[in-house]
């Protein structure tokens, strides 16, 4: 018979007849790999949910923002001086290669009124590019269009939490709400998007054509009537981010005649790399926690080794009878080994079964979402499957090198 | 009937830290293919030392061991249990038999270790069981059975690979004198119906009666090699014991 084969059985008989030390030894193998299933699974689910928020401000997104950290000397805040217009936006949007899409935007608090209910929102101007920028879907109508924008029309379009604040169940298109004393007609709802990265509701807005915005609702800037509040820009790709910022920084220069040396009088933000970092930090968290439930993985291992020493110190006279009979080195070590590994590869199928379910538990009660890959789960299969060949290899070994004439003597 | 075990000169030392014990200072002698052999000697005169090395489990230090043409002096581990998995079964004073597990499975165990495939290993136990009159006990476990089963189980074990040798050590020296007498006539059986080689290492006279033919030993060293031409017949003694059982029975109500 395959020695590999009659070693299999010998090793599966000698468990089955330790039940209970069997179980227990594999404990700490099932504790271990289902820790390491569960904490990745939380830390992936984390890293994930970052991911979809980066999803949410849109693609490729750069942001850019009047004014400059520092103007003459003097240190202000961007978005302090009104120096973005309309037509740098659409400057942008047709002279840079790397741009796709260039959208001008004003925003300000408003007081929305429908019937006897009002909200305190976020009223934003916007095009409809804007909805290209962020990526937006409407759950109900339709967006405004571009003539909207040119005539000034009374359109609006509400996030998800104020349609539900001012309409409850109700539909909102068609129905009239009214911004400071400004009657506007709702066109449509966007589907809602949840948190931004930092943690707003992204859904508590109305979008307003930009130029009914700065006309009626948020007052003209009398220095600058076309001026806004920011621009969003998304490039092509993500590799042409970079190229992007440079060329907008380039031609927003020359537009606004800023002389070489001089400190620009906008700031070009990339909110990808910011929210980035927080991907970043999350991952961290993850494998940390992947490596501290690693270490009771390894716990179980000795374990393994502590129990199989036992085992060879007391089926000792076992191990003389069988050199007696015929036993090579090979057939006691395979023995050996394959009841040390067969411990840690069910123990670890046990751990993943449990893993999977904790990880469940842990998304259902607390409401963390949690993510199971299927390389964590072959990754926590193959390293029990190691801690078995690794902490079994030693006591094997001690059991096929015994003496046979001592082992068969030994009480 | 041609010679089966040859030995010439044969040392045994062994190192107890800076001193060198002697157990065996030379010692010679030929068996014959079908001899029914005791080695007898008080315990320290080096016999288990010599069991050992004719069963494989041990080498001399110097002298040669040939058996069925093999040197078998500088052979390693695994050659060693090479040679022990085909040509030799053990017969043991505790039996040796592996706990919670069928006397079938036990009686295989040699076979384990060798290419045969699952159904040959199964029926050659069956029959290893028969010719210790245990056919019907093959489904049970060790400690299912007397002291007697137990060491038959052991007996069939040491043949189910038909091997050129059975050694026995002290086969009966945990049995009562009448299961002892009892095993004494299956190993009588096996010798002559079957021309297996028998060599008994025992300290005991009344059990060294039945083999044809003691080497003693003392102090390492060969110092009786003495045939008996007619050994005392197991079977025929057994025939006689149940008597006097039941006459103790008669006695003791």
């Amino acid at each position: 018979m395959n020695p590999i084969v009659a070693s299999n059985r010998i090793a599966l008989r000698a468990l089955r007849v330790n039940r209970m030390r069997s179980a227990l030894t594999m404990l700490g193998i099932i504790i271990g790999v289902a820790a390491v299933i569960a904490m990745v699974g939380v830390g992936a689910g984390a890293t994930e949910r970052i991911q979809q928020q980066i999803q949410s401000i849109g693609s490729n997104l750069l942001i850019v923002l009047p004014g400059s950290l520092s103007t003459n000397g003097v240190r202000l805040g961007s978005g302090a001086v009104a120096t973005l217009t309309q037509d740098d936006a659409r400057a942008i949007s047709s002279e840079c290669s790397s741009v796709a899409v260039a959208a001008p935007t004003v925003r300000g608090g408003v007081q929305v009124v429908y019937g006897s209910s009002n909200w305190a929102t976020t009223a934003q101007g916007v095009t409809p590019d804007y909805v290209t920028i962020r990526d937006y879907s409407m759950s109900l109508g339709d967006f405004f269009t571009t003539q909207d924008v040119d005539s000034a029309a009374k359109s609006a379009v509400l996030g998800e939490t104020v349609a539900k604040n001012l309409f409850g169940e109700t539909d909102p298109t068609g129905q009239v709400v009214i911004i400071k004393n400004v009657p506007f007609t709702v066109t449509g709802v966007l589907t809602p998007k949840g948190q931004s990265p930092t943690g707003q509701d992204q859904d508590d807005v109305i979008l307003l054509p930009i130029s009914t915005a700065t006309q009626k609702v948020l007052g003209v800037n009398k220095a600058n009537a076309k001026a806004v509040g920011a621009i969003m820009v998304q490039a092509r790709s993500p590799n042409e981010i970079g190229v992007a910022m440079d060329e907008i920084q380039g031609l927003l220069r020359e537009r606004h005649r800023i002389l070489p040396g001089t400190d620009d009088d906008f700031t070009i933000r990339n909110l990808k790399e910011v929210f980035e970092a927080q991907e970043t930090s999350a991952q961290v968290m993850s494998i940390l926690l992947g490596a501290i439930a690693s270490v009771s993985l390894v716990v179980g291992g000795i374990g393994i080794m502590n129990i199989m020493l036992v085992s060879v110190t007391e089926r000792t006279r076992e191990i003389g009878l069988r050199q007696a009979v015929g036993a090579k080195t090979r057939d006691i070590l395979l023995q050996f080994l394959v009841e040390a590994v067969t411990l840690s590869i069910v123990g670890g199928i046990v751990g993943i079964v449990i893993g999977l379910t904790t990880s469940a538990l842990i998304s259902y009660f607390a409401q963390w979402s949690t993510k199971v890959s299927l390389l964590s789960i072959g990754m926590a299969f193959m390293f029990s499957a190691l801690v078995g060949v690794f902490f079994g290899y030693y006591p094997a070994r001690k059991a096929a090198f015994l003496n046979p004439i001592e082992a068969l003597r030994y009480e | 009937m041609g010679t089966l075990i040859e030995i010439k000169n044969l040392t045994k030392d062994y190192k107890l830290g800076q001193l060198t014990v002697h157990v065996l200072k030379g010692v010679s002698f030929t068996i014959e293919r079908g001899e029914f052999l005791s080695i007898m000697g008080p315990s320290g005169s080096g016999k288990s030392t010599l069991m050992n090395i004719l069963g494989c489990l041990d080498t001399p230090t110097s002298g040669s061991y040939t058996l069925e043409g093999i040197r078998i002096a500088n052979l390693g581990r695994d050659q060693l249990a090479e040679i022990r998995n085909k040509k030799i079964g053990f017969v043991f004073q505790q039996f040796n038999l592996l706990p919670r597990t069928s006397a079938a499975e036990n009686v295989e165990l040699p076979l384990m270790y060798t290419d045969l495939p699952a159904r040959e290993r199964h029926e050659r136990a069956k029959r290893a069981l028969l010719a210790v009159g245990l056919a019907e006990r093959g489904e049970h476990q060790p400690s299912q059975l007397s002291g007697g089963q137990q060491q038959r189980v052991a007996i069939a074990r040491s043949l189910v690979n038909n091997p050129s040798i059975l050694l026995a050590d002290e086969p009966t020296g945990a049995l009562d004198s009448k299961t002892g007498v009892e095993i004494m006539s299956i190993f009588q059986e096996l010798n002559r119906k079957r021309g297996i080689t028998v060599i008994l290492v025992t300290h005991d006279p009344d059990i060294a009666l039945y083999s044809s033919r003691s080497l003693h030993l003392k102090d390492g060293k060969l110092q009786l090699d003495e045939k008996q031409k007619e050994p005392r017949d197991a079977a025929l003694d057994l025939q006689r014991m149940p008597r006097e059982q039941e006459q103790e029975e008669m006695v003791q109500p």
